[in-house]
């Protein structure tokens, strides 16, 4: 920026209070605008490390479903892909609450940015629901092994290799409910900052980066319902 | 940014239906071998639509594509230099 800083600061924030938009600007942005891409790149830094985690999990995955894809096959057909196919319907139209929440915050529309933010919730929750319904049906099928419980798994392939499906199973969607946990709590955030109309401009920043957050864990699970779910489906629920 | 139309949500969202119901119509199907490179195939569009849309890369810096970009590199990287390793260890 050439031109002094208060200067286009002040320019900024006249443009953008009309519609009312962006935060105030920190101390060491040049304007609104940069500080809302240095947040935005910042962000998106923070979710390639996050794929980078995810990545080592799905890497894992790969060498043992190639290295036993028949294995592999026979073992994911003790999990559900009727449900997870609701579960991933369900994901889906959260992303869409999500992006309307975010659209709504930026407009400082605080009636219906809450709406859309409880609706992402909701779905968000009945997401998570159904999946601590599918953990309790392969822990009664013994079919969980964590934490020492009993492991018993009668298939035509052999038991121990086919432990190492479940692991991955509840390694990857574990981690992936664990990022949607935290989404839940960041929403709630956000929804209590519109519920007490506290001035949108200063969340539409906080609004955008918590749905990019949203939408990449929606992205991962694109890809962990396939892998996991889709590889021979017999039973669908 | 402010009042951009919410259209393009609801047409993606459109889309991201009809993809679901194509990755479960096709894994009812035995295409040998391709069943696993159909499936992810279509999740790579959908994928693709939530970063693009979704997620405002349409909208967004040339530096933030650099970004995400990178993290696929990255990503390639790990399961490209991994892979090769094991798919072609002999012995």
């Amino acid at each position: 920026m050439t031109s002094p800083t208060s200067q286009a600061s002040t320019s900024h924030t006249q443009s953008h209070s009309a519609t009312g938009h962006l935060p105030p600007v920190a101390m060491q942005f040049d304007d609104a605008l940069q500080q809302h891409d240095a947040c935005r790149l910042g962000m998106w830094l923070f979710l390639s490390t996050e794929l980078m985690l995810f990545g080592g999990l799905f890497l894992a995955y790969t060498i043992f479903r190639i290295a036993h894809a028949d294995v592999f096959a026979e073992a994911s057909q003790h999990v559900a892909p009727g449900w997870a196919t609701v579960m991933t319907a369900l994901l889906l139209t959260s992303s869409l609450t999500m992006a309307l929440a975010v659209q709504a915050v930026r407009d400082g529309l605080h009636r219906r940015a809450t709406v859309c933010l409880l609706l992402t919730m909701l779905l968000g929750g009945g997401f998570i629901g159904i999946k601590l319904h599918e953990y309790h049906s392969l822990y009664a099928e013994h079919l969980a092994p964590l934490f020492g419980w009993p492991f018993g798994y009668s298939g035509q392939q052999d038991a121990s290799l086919a432990k190492m499906f479940f692991v991955l199973y509840f390694f990857m969607t574990g981690l992936h409910a664990l990022h949607m946990v935290i989404g839940i709590s960041l929403l709630c955030w956000i929804m209590v900052a519109m519920i007490r109309k506290r001035d949108a401009r200063r969340w539409s920043t906080a609004a955008e980066m918590v749905g990019l957050y949203w939408h990449f864990v929606d992205l991962v699970w694109v890809f962990l319902f396939p892998l996991l779910y889709l590889i021979r489906p017999d039973k669908w629920f | 940014m402010s009042g951009h139309s919410t259209r393009p949500y609801f047409v993606v969202y459109a889309l991201l239906m009809v993809l679901l119901a194509l990755t479960v119509g096709a894994a009812t199907q035995d295409f040998q071998a391709w069943n696993f490179p159909i499936a992810m195939l279509i999740a790579t569009v959908k994928a693709g639509l939530i970063l693009v849309i979704f997620m405002h890369l349409r909208e967004s810096s040339a530096l933030t594509w650099l970004f995400a970009s990178a993290a696929l590199v990255w990503l390639a990287i790990m399961l490209g230099l991994s892979l090769n390793d094991y798919l072609f260890r002999m012995g």
